[in-house]
């Protein structure tokens, strides 16, 4: 089994390996709806997202998965919750202003967003404030139920301008 | 022209009027400067007006910080306050660390009847970098939220939850960046997505590595940011080779090259003030013929004393219009 670091450095493996759960998913979804109870899908789904991307990630369960979009790197870990890049503290070698044993976390992210290839650029996407009502829920659950696209009335004002 | 922001009668503000002057000096085609002013740790207005009277009379906007570098001080917002009442030209600086959505937008309101006009939007340093490391950070947004948050407010006139605004404020709106840190080679990207959130002019970091920012201008003219973004250059003077050495490793995001510290290290002691002053002027010199460059930013900090000597000496003095 490799250590996780090694399937980090391999965004382009772990965005097809999103894009194949996410085509699965939006196919079985209406199915297990109809079979399963809510609660024990919440409960499955939760834990499996735990433990998978809890090791692939270091997910912080935000339940608003954008991973895809920051180069397949959880930018939950950035100490200050940056959702659009990289602050100004970062360190002559790379590392996060907060915790200097650690690489930044959108260092690491623009770097990697640079190799993939469908959602390659997509880094450079606006992404709106966190819904921090939907932290420890699953953001699978979340996307399919169309949940994480809600955005703030405020906020989607402007983009229909 | 005249001030907008005195007090009428006993107590009561005038109604808010008149737009940025930074952003009438900028637009304008002047070449701006502002300035930081050191937040005090006292509860006078006095300790605020203290360095007002050198920077006033040079700078077209003072920028009040926000915590900076973690450490508590006199709130940016009655800082803003207390200068735009005295006639000054306030920039608020306003960081996501210490307040969650609710009260930026509640800040930014009062800050706007309070007569301020220009935010500098920040994300803010860390906790750990002050003398109260064991706070809670709060970073409920980040910088660019709260730059496209303010935006709404202005545009559209109304809060982030979509309830209407009687009155929406009106903002010159900056942000800041940092040309010096890595990743270097990407910083213009950052930059790209602060103006597409809403940012008219940026402040940066400080400036002492004069060939890192011409590489990041380069790339950000390439992709005409400098057409759309007024841009001031942070500088300022070093006191001497330990402030500098204080600064690059302590002060998060403060690059600063060895050549610089070598060159205030050799100059002998009585001298070393006048030779930090004398390297921010030909930074100053130096950036001003950089396309795209519309300012400087000069962060003195306890030094503020300098500052009209920094502006004489770089060439940058303008005759301005008494507010």
């Amino acid at each position: 089994m490799p250590g996780s670091e090694w399937f980090k450095n391999r965004p382009r493996l772990l965005e097809g390996v999103y894009a194949g759960s996410k085509a699965a998913l939006q196919l079985l979804y209406p199915l297990l709806k109809r079979v399963l109870p809510a609660g024990f899908t919440e409960r499955v789904f939760v834990w499996s997202e735990e433990v998978s991307k809890g090791y692939l990630f270091n997910c912080q369960m935000c339940g608003q998965c954008i991973l895809h979009s920051t180069g397949m790197t959880c930018p939950m870990n950035c100490p200050k919750n940056l959702r659009n890049g990289p602050c100004g503290g970062v360190r002559q070698n790379g590392h996060c202003e907060v915790i200097p044993e650690m690489p930044c976390v959108w260092v690491q992210a623009w770097r990697r967003d640079a190799q993939m290839g469908r959602y390659g650029g997509e880094i450079q996407l606006l992404q709106p404030p966190v819904n921090r009502a939907l932290q420890n829920s699953s953001a699978w659950l979340n996307l399919l139920e169309g949940i994480d696209a809600q955005q703030p009335t405020g906020w989607s004002a402007i983009d229909l301008e | 022209m005249a001030d907008p922001h005195h007090t009428s009668s006993a107590g009561e503000w005038e109604s808010h009027g008149g737009e940025s002057r930074l952003r009438q000096v900028l637009e304008a085609g002047h070449f701006a400067v502002t300035a930081e002013l050191n937040a005090p740790d006292s509860a006078d207005p006095k300790d605020v007006y203290a360095n007002l009277t050198e920077l006033g009379d040079v700078c077209d906007g003072i920028n009040a910080t926000d915590g900076s570098g973690a450490n508590c001080h006199m709130s940016s917002v009655a800082c803003c306050a207390l200068m735009a009442r005295a006639g000054y030209e306030p920039v608020l600086q306003m960081g996501c660390r210490d307040r969650n959505r609710i009260a930026i937008q509640g800040d930014l309101l009062g800050a706007a009847a309070l007569g301020v006009r220009n935010v500098l939007c920040l994300t803010g340093d860390d906790v750990s970098a002050g003398d109260q490391p064991e706070a809670r950070r709060v970073f409920d947004f980040d910088a660019l939220h709260l730059l496209r948050t303010a935006q709404i407010m202005r545009d559209q006139g109304v809060l982030l939850s979509g309830r209407k605004l009687t009155t929406p404020p009106e903002f010159f709106l900056g942000a800041a960046a940092n040309p010096f840190v890595p990743p270097q080679d990407l910083r213009h990207l950052r930059l790209a997505k602060k103006i597409e959130a809403g940012a008219q002019f940026i402040q940066t970091q400080y400036c002492y590595d004069v060939p890192v920012f011409e590489a990041f201008m380069r790339r950000a003219r390439d992709m005409g940011l400098h057409e759309k973004v007024y841009l001031l250059v942070g500088v300022g003077p070093l006191r001497s080779e330990r402030a500098a050495e204080f600064m690059r490793s302590r002060v998060p995001g403060v690059h600063i090259p060895d050549a610089v510290v070598d060159r205030l290290a050799k100059t002998p002691r009585k001298g070393k003030r006048e030779e930090g002053i004398r390297i921010c002027v030909e930074i100053i010199e130096a950036v001003k013929q950089i396309e795209g460059v519309h300012g400087v930013h000069i962060m003195a900090y306890r030094q503020e004393e300098a500052v009209p000597e920094i502006v004489e000496r770089a060439g940058i003095l303008r005759e301005k219009p008494k507010g």
